[in-house]
Protein backbone atom coordinates (compact mmCIF):
# COMPACT_ATOMS: atom_id res chain seq x y z
CA UNK A 1 0.00 0.00 0.00
CA UNK A 2 2.62 2.40 1.41
CA UNK A 3 4.93 1.10 -1.73
CA UNK A 4 2.20 2.07 -4.80
CA UNK A 5 1.14 5.29 -2.67
CA UNK A 6 5.09 5.95 -3.35
CA UNK A 7 4.29 5.26 -7.02
CA UNK A 8 1.34 7.51 -7.82
CA UNK A 9 3.38 11.00 -5.82
CA UNK A 10 6.04 10.29 -8.10
CA UNK A 11 4.53 10.03 -11.22
CA UNK A 12 2.65 13.22 -10.20
CA UNK A 13 5.87 14.79 -9.50
CA UNK A 14 7.05 13.57 -13.09
CA UNK A 15 4.00 14.55 -14.71
CA UNK A 16 3.83 18.25 -13.09
CA UNK A 17 7.96 18.68 -14.13
CA UNK A 18 7.11 17.76 -17.41
CA UNK A 19 4.40 20.00 -17.96
CA UNK A 20 6.31 23.37 -16.51
CA UNK A 21 9.39 22.43 -18.71
CA UNK A 22 7.00 21.92 -22.03
CA UNK A 23 6.33 24.87 -23.77
CA UNK A 24 3.12 26.97 -24.05
CA UNK A 25 1.32 25.96 -27.30
CA UNK A 26 1.16 29.28 -29.51
CA UNK A 27 -1.40 27.45 -31.51
CA UNK A 28 -3.61 26.39 -28.53
CA UNK A 29 -3.35 29.76 -27.37
CA UNK A 30 -4.40 31.24 -31.08
CA UNK A 31 -7.34 29.45 -31.11
CA UNK A 32 -8.46 29.85 -27.86
CA UNK A 33 -8.12 33.94 -27.45
CA UNK A 34 -7.20 35.36 -30.40
CA UNK A 35 -9.26 33.50 -33.65
CA UNK A 36 -13.12 35.41 -32.82
CA UNK A 37 -11.51 39.07 -34.01
CA UNK A 38 -8.75 37.72 -35.55
CA UNK A 39 -8.55 36.18 -38.93
CA UNK A 40 -5.72 33.29 -38.82
CA UNK A 41 -7.08 31.35 -42.17
CA UNK A 42 -7.36 33.76 -44.49
CA UNK A 43 -8.69 35.09 -47.24
CA UNK A 44 -8.66 38.75 -46.32
CA UNK A 45 -12.48 40.07 -46.86
CA UNK A 46 -14.01 40.38 -50.28
CA UNK A 47 -17.17 42.01 -49.45
CA UNK A 48 -17.79 45.37 -47.29
CA UNK A 49 -20.01 43.16 -45.64
CA UNK A 50 -17.01 40.65 -44.67
CA UNK A 51 -15.17 43.74 -43.91
CA UNK A 52 -17.38 45.40 -41.33
CA UNK A 53 -17.45 42.54 -39.67
CA UNK A 54 -13.65 42.30 -39.35
CA UNK A 55 -13.00 43.17 -35.58
CA UNK A 56 -9.04 43.35 -35.65
CA UNK A 57 -6.22 42.95 -37.98
CA UNK A 58 -5.81 39.94 -40.08
CA UNK A 59 -2.70 38.06 -39.01
CA UNK A 60 -3.13 35.23 -41.45
CA UNK A 61 -0.17 37.19 -43.25
CA UNK A 62 1.21 38.18 -39.77
CA UNK A 63 4.96 36.16 -40.54
CA UNK A 64 4.97 38.89 -43.63
CA UNK A 65 3.88 41.55 -41.43
CA UNK A 66 5.15 41.97 -38.26
CA UNK A 67 8.61 42.12 -36.65
CA UNK A 68 8.26 39.43 -34.05
CA UNK A 69 10.01 41.55 -30.72
CA UNK A 70 7.47 43.85 -31.18
CA UNK A 71 4.67 41.18 -31.28
CA UNK A 72 6.35 39.82 -28.12
CA UNK A 73 6.09 42.55 -26.24
CA UNK A 74 2.53 44.58 -27.42
CA UNK A 75 0.59 41.29 -26.28
CA UNK A 76 1.65 41.70 -23.25
CA UNK A 77 1.28 45.83 -23.14
CA UNK A 78 -1.39 46.40 -25.16
CA UNK A 79 -1.94 49.50 -26.72
CA UNK A 80 -4.25 50.87 -29.22
CA UNK A 81 -3.20 51.42 -32.25
CA UNK A 82 -5.92 52.26 -34.63
CA UNK A 83 -7.52 55.26 -33.20
CA UNK A 84 -11.15 54.19 -33.95
CA UNK A 85 -10.53 50.87 -34.29
CA UNK A 86 -11.68 48.52 -36.46
CA UNK A 87 -13.99 48.86 -38.49
CA UNK A 88 -13.55 52.49 -38.29
CA UNK A 89 -17.35 53.57 -39.54
CA UNK A 90 -18.62 52.02 -36.19
CA UNK A 91 -16.44 53.76 -33.96
CA UNK A 92 -17.83 57.25 -34.73
CA UNK A 93 -20.60 59.52 -34.42
CA UNK A 94 -21.32 62.90 -35.78
CA UNK A 95 -20.29 65.99 -33.08
CA UNK A 96 -21.01 69.82 -32.50
CA UNK A 97 -17.99 70.25 -34.50
CA UNK A 98 -18.01 67.19 -36.94
CA UNK A 99 -17.61 63.72 -36.70
CA UNK A 100 -15.90 62.78 -33.56
CA UNK A 101 -13.89 59.12 -32.15
CA UNK A 102 -17.00 57.33 -29.99
CA UNK A 103 -15.07 55.80 -26.97
CA UNK A 104 -17.66 53.89 -25.70
CA UNK A 105 -17.66 51.17 -28.29
CA UNK A 106 -13.96 50.68 -28.00
CA UNK A 107 -12.85 47.62 -26.55
CA UNK A 108 -9.11 47.31 -24.96
CA UNK A 109 -7.04 44.49 -26.26
CA UNK A 110 -6.39 41.59 -24.12
CA UNK A 111 -3.27 40.87 -22.61
CA UNK A 112 -1.52 37.48 -22.11
CA UNK A 113 1.31 36.77 -20.19
CA UNK A 114 5.30 36.16 -21.49
CA UNK A 115 5.08 32.76 -22.24
CA UNK A 116 1.99 32.89 -24.25
CA UNK A 117 3.30 36.41 -25.88
CA UNK A 118 6.77 34.32 -27.14
CA UNK A 119 4.81 30.90 -28.03
CA UNK A 120 2.35 32.76 -29.93
CA UNK A 121 4.69 35.01 -31.88
CA UNK A 122 6.45 32.41 -32.79
CA UNK A 123 3.35 30.78 -34.37
CA UNK A 124 2.17 33.76 -35.95
CA UNK A 125 5.81 34.44 -37.94
CA UNK A 126 5.39 30.95 -39.58
CA UNK A 127 2.06 32.86 -41.36
CA UNK A 128 3.52 33.68 -44.38
CA UNK A 129 1.24 32.96 -47.58
CA UNK A 130 2.53 36.37 -49.17
CA UNK A 131 6.24 35.95 -49.61
CA UNK A 132 5.93 36.79 -53.21
CA UNK A 133 5.02 39.85 -52.31
CA UNK A 134 7.56 40.62 -49.65
CA UNK A 135 10.64 39.55 -52.41
CA UNK A 136 9.37 42.06 -54.53
CA UNK A 137 10.60 44.80 -52.39
CA UNK A 138 14.26 45.76 -51.80
CA UNK A 139 14.58 48.24 -49.39
CA UNK A 140 17.75 50.50 -49.64
CA UNK A 141 19.51 51.37 -47.41
CA UNK A 142 19.86 55.34 -46.58
CA UNK A 143 17.41 57.93 -44.37
CA UNK A 144 16.01 61.07 -44.74
CA UNK A 145 15.84 64.29 -42.93
CA UNK A 146 12.22 63.94 -40.18
CA UNK A 147 11.34 67.55 -42.23
CA UNK A 148 12.13 66.16 -46.03
CA UNK A 149 10.45 63.07 -45.20
CA UNK A 150 7.29 64.97 -43.28
CA UNK A 151 7.40 67.19 -46.24
CA UNK A 152 6.89 64.17 -48.35
CA UNK A 153 4.57 62.46 -46.50
CA UNK A 154 2.00 64.88 -45.70
CA UNK A 155 2.31 67.12 -48.07
CA UNK A 156 3.24 65.54 -51.08
CA UNK A 157 1.48 61.74 -50.95
CA UNK A 158 -1.30 63.43 -48.01
CA UNK A 159 -0.86 60.32 -45.82
CA UNK A 160 -1.17 62.21 -42.63
CA UNK A 161 -5.01 62.51 -43.57
CA UNK A 162 -5.58 59.10 -42.03
CA UNK A 163 -2.80 58.83 -40.42
CA UNK A 164 -0.97 59.99 -37.12
CA UNK A 165 2.21 60.95 -37.11
CA UNK A 166 2.91 61.80 -33.87
CA UNK A 167 -0.01 61.24 -31.02
CA UNK A 168 -1.54 64.59 -31.33
CA UNK A 169 -1.10 65.00 -34.85
CA UNK A 170 -2.95 63.42 -38.47
CA UNK A 171 -6.10 61.61 -38.76
CA UNK A 172 -7.18 58.74 -37.22
CA UNK A 173 -9.34 56.14 -39.36
CA UNK A 174 -5.68 54.56 -40.31
CA UNK A 175 -3.69 52.85 -38.11
CA UNK A 176 -1.01 55.51 -35.82
CA UNK A 177 2.42 55.40 -37.87
CA UNK A 178 5.18 56.72 -35.48
CA UNK A 179 4.98 52.96 -34.30
CA UNK A 180 5.07 51.89 -37.82
CA UNK A 181 8.78 50.88 -38.09
CA UNK A 182 8.35 49.20 -34.39
CA UNK A 183 5.69 46.85 -35.32
CA UNK A 184 6.41 46.35 -38.76
CA UNK A 185 8.77 44.25 -41.47
CA UNK A 186 9.96 47.41 -43.45
CA UNK A 187 9.44 45.13 -46.53
CA UNK A 188 5.64 45.01 -45.83
CA UNK A 189 5.23 48.82 -45.21
CA UNK A 190 6.68 49.64 -48.70
CA UNK A 191 4.53 46.62 -50.73
CA UNK A 192 1.12 47.90 -48.85
CA UNK A 193 1.88 51.21 -49.79
CA UNK A 194 2.82 49.83 -53.36
CA UNK A 195 -0.55 48.21 -53.37
CA UNK A 196 -2.94 47.92 -50.61
CA UNK A 197 -5.25 46.10 -52.29
CA UNK A 198 -2.80 42.92 -53.47
CA UNK A 199 -3.20 42.34 -49.15
CA UNK A 200 -6.68 43.43 -48.37
CA UNK A 201 -9.12 43.98 -51.42
CA UNK A 202 -11.32 46.41 -49.38
CA UNK A 203 -9.06 48.27 -47.03
CA UNK A 204 -9.74 51.77 -46.65
CA UNK A 205 -6.60 52.52 -47.60
CA UNK A 206 -5.92 54.04 -51.60
CA UNK A 207 -3.34 53.38 -53.68
CA UNK A 208 -2.25 56.74 -54.17
CA UNK A 209 0.20 55.26 -57.22
CA UNK A 210 3.16 55.73 -54.97
CA UNK A 211 6.76 55.73 -57.04
CA UNK A 212 9.18 53.70 -56.16
CA UNK A 213 12.00 56.76 -54.80
CA UNK A 214 8.81 57.86 -52.60
CA UNK A 215 8.06 54.54 -51.13
CA UNK A 216 11.93 54.15 -50.22
CA UNK A 217 11.95 57.80 -48.59
CA UNK A 218 8.21 56.77 -46.91
CA UNK A 219 10.18 53.81 -45.18
CA UNK A 220 12.53 55.54 -44.70
CA UNK A 221 10.72 58.70 -43.15
CA UNK A 222 8.93 56.14 -40.85
CA UNK A 223 12.01 54.46 -39.60
CA UNK A 224 13.31 58.24 -38.29
CA UNK A 225 9.62 58.65 -36.73
CA UNK A 226 9.83 55.50 -35.35
CA UNK A 227 13.17 55.79 -33.56
CA UNK A 228 11.86 58.80 -31.91
CA UNK A 229 9.09 57.16 -30.73
CA UNK A 230 11.11 54.61 -29.16
CA UNK A 231 13.24 56.32 -27.63
CA UNK A 232 10.41 59.03 -26.07
CA UNK A 233 9.13 55.73 -24.35
CA UNK B 1 -38.48 22.26 -55.95
CA UNK B 2 -35.79 23.15 -52.75
CA UNK B 3 -33.06 22.94 -55.59
CA UNK B 4 -34.62 25.04 -57.57
CA UNK B 5 -34.70 27.60 -55.04
CA UNK B 6 -31.51 27.26 -54.08
CA UNK B 7 -30.28 27.43 -57.48
CA UNK B 8 -32.02 30.64 -58.04
CA UNK B 9 -30.55 32.16 -54.65
CA UNK B 10 -27.14 31.03 -55.47
CA UNK B 11 -27.42 32.54 -59.03
CA UNK B 12 -28.83 36.01 -57.62
CA UNK B 13 -26.13 36.34 -54.81
CA UNK B 14 -23.26 35.56 -57.85
CA UNK B 15 -25.33 38.51 -59.52
CA UNK B 16 -24.63 40.62 -56.40
CA UNK B 17 -20.92 40.16 -56.16
CA UNK B 18 -20.90 40.88 -60.20
CA UNK B 19 -22.82 43.60 -59.63
CA UNK B 20 -20.19 45.34 -56.94
CA UNK B 21 -20.97 46.95 -54.18
CA UNK B 22 -23.87 50.00 -53.83
CA UNK B 23 -23.21 53.88 -54.07
CA UNK B 24 -24.11 53.91 -50.21
CA UNK B 25 -22.28 51.11 -48.79
CA UNK B 26 -19.00 52.30 -50.53
CA UNK B 27 -19.66 55.72 -49.51
CA UNK B 28 -20.16 54.82 -45.56
CA UNK B 29 -17.24 52.69 -46.11
CA UNK B 30 -14.48 54.72 -47.61
CA UNK B 31 -15.76 58.48 -48.35
CA UNK B 32 -16.93 59.02 -44.22
CA UNK B 33 -13.51 59.12 -43.36
CA UNK B 34 -12.95 62.60 -44.69
CA UNK B 35 -16.35 63.62 -45.80
CA UNK B 36 -18.23 63.08 -42.77
CA UNK B 37 -21.37 60.36 -41.61
CA UNK B 38 -23.68 63.38 -43.05
CA UNK B 39 -21.33 64.12 -45.86
CA UNK B 40 -21.05 67.71 -44.72
CA UNK B 41 -17.41 67.63 -44.92
CA UNK B 42 -16.29 66.91 -41.28
CA UNK B 43 -15.13 63.78 -41.04
CA UNK B 44 -12.96 62.14 -38.07
CA UNK B 45 -10.37 62.87 -40.46
CA UNK B 46 -10.52 66.48 -41.10
CA UNK B 47 -8.68 67.86 -37.86
CA UNK B 48 -5.13 68.85 -38.95
CA UNK B 49 -6.22 69.05 -42.14
CA UNK B 50 -4.70 71.70 -44.36
CA UNK B 51 -7.40 71.68 -46.79
CA UNK B 52 -11.08 70.65 -45.72
CA UNK B 53 -12.86 68.37 -47.73
CA UNK B 54 -15.63 69.35 -50.06
CA UNK B 55 -19.27 69.44 -48.21
CA UNK B 56 -21.42 67.00 -50.64
CA UNK B 57 -24.49 68.64 -49.05
CA UNK B 58 -23.22 72.21 -50.65
CA UNK B 59 -25.99 72.69 -53.84
CA UNK B 60 -23.42 75.62 -54.54
CA UNK B 61 -20.24 74.01 -54.91
CA UNK B 62 -21.35 70.43 -56.46
CA UNK B 63 -23.54 71.64 -58.97
CA UNK B 64 -20.43 73.61 -60.24
CA UNK B 65 -19.05 70.13 -61.02
CA UNK B 66 -20.40 67.66 -63.84
CA UNK B 67 -20.75 64.36 -63.49
CA UNK B 68 -17.51 62.97 -65.57
CA UNK B 69 -15.61 65.47 -63.48
CA UNK B 70 -16.64 64.03 -60.06
CA UNK B 71 -15.96 60.53 -61.71
CA UNK B 72 -12.66 62.04 -62.66
CA UNK B 73 -11.96 63.09 -59.03
CA UNK B 74 -12.73 59.63 -57.65
CA UNK B 75 -11.18 57.69 -59.88
CA UNK B 76 -7.69 59.71 -59.95
CA UNK B 77 -7.78 61.74 -57.08
CA UNK B 78 -7.50 65.59 -55.86
CA UNK B 79 -4.58 66.16 -58.49
CA UNK B 80 -6.38 64.96 -61.62
CA UNK B 81 -8.67 68.12 -61.55
CA UNK B 82 -6.41 70.65 -60.12
CA UNK B 83 -7.68 70.18 -56.39
CA UNK B 84 -5.80 68.80 -52.89
CA UNK B 85 -4.09 65.62 -53.41
CA UNK B 86 -5.59 65.15 -49.49
CA UNK B 87 -8.00 63.48 -52.07
CA UNK B 88 -6.36 60.05 -52.89
CA UNK B 89 -7.75 57.77 -56.12
CA UNK B 90 -9.88 55.29 -55.41
CA UNK B 91 -9.35 54.00 -59.12
CA UNK B 92 -7.87 50.31 -57.80
CA UNK B 93 -10.90 50.78 -54.79
CA UNK B 94 -13.90 50.53 -57.17
CA UNK B 95 -14.80 49.60 -60.54
CA UNK B 96 -15.80 51.92 -63.05
CA UNK B 97 -19.55 50.74 -62.06
CA UNK B 98 -19.14 51.35 -58.80
CA UNK B 99 -17.60 55.08 -59.01
CA UNK B 100 -20.40 55.85 -61.66
CA UNK B 101 -22.71 54.45 -58.47
CA UNK B 102 -20.72 56.77 -56.19
CA UNK B 103 -21.65 59.85 -58.56
CA UNK B 104 -25.48 58.83 -58.70
CA UNK B 105 -24.99 59.01 -54.48
CA UNK B 106 -22.94 62.62 -54.40
CA UNK B 107 -26.29 63.82 -56.95
CA UNK B 108 -28.57 62.25 -54.09
CA UNK B 109 -26.50 64.17 -51.07
CA UNK B 110 -26.09 67.07 -52.43
CA UNK B 111 -30.19 66.64 -54.12
CA UNK B 112 -28.95 68.63 -57.21
CA UNK B 113 -27.65 68.50 -60.16
CA UNK B 114 -24.77 69.53 -62.81
CA UNK B 115 -25.48 73.87 -63.71
CA UNK B 116 -28.60 73.25 -61.34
Amino acid sequence: MKKSAHKVLLAIALLSLASTASAVDGMAVLQKDCVACHDIKGPAPQTLQALWDRKGPDLFYAGNKYRQEWLVSWMQKPVRIRPAGEFYGDHIKPGAKGDEIDSSTLTNHMAITESEAVAVAAELMKLKPNDELIAKEKIEPGTISKMMGEMNFDKFQGCMACHLIEPEYGGFSGPEVYTAAQRLQPEFIASFIRKPQAWDPKTWMPNKHVSDQSIQKLVQYLQVIGKESAHAK
Amino acid sequence: MLNKLLFAILLASSFHVLAGETGLDNYKTYCIQCHGMEGNGKGINVRDMSVIPRDHTDVKSMSARSDDELFKVIKEGGASISKSNLMPPWGETFSDEEIKDLVQHLRELCKCKYGS
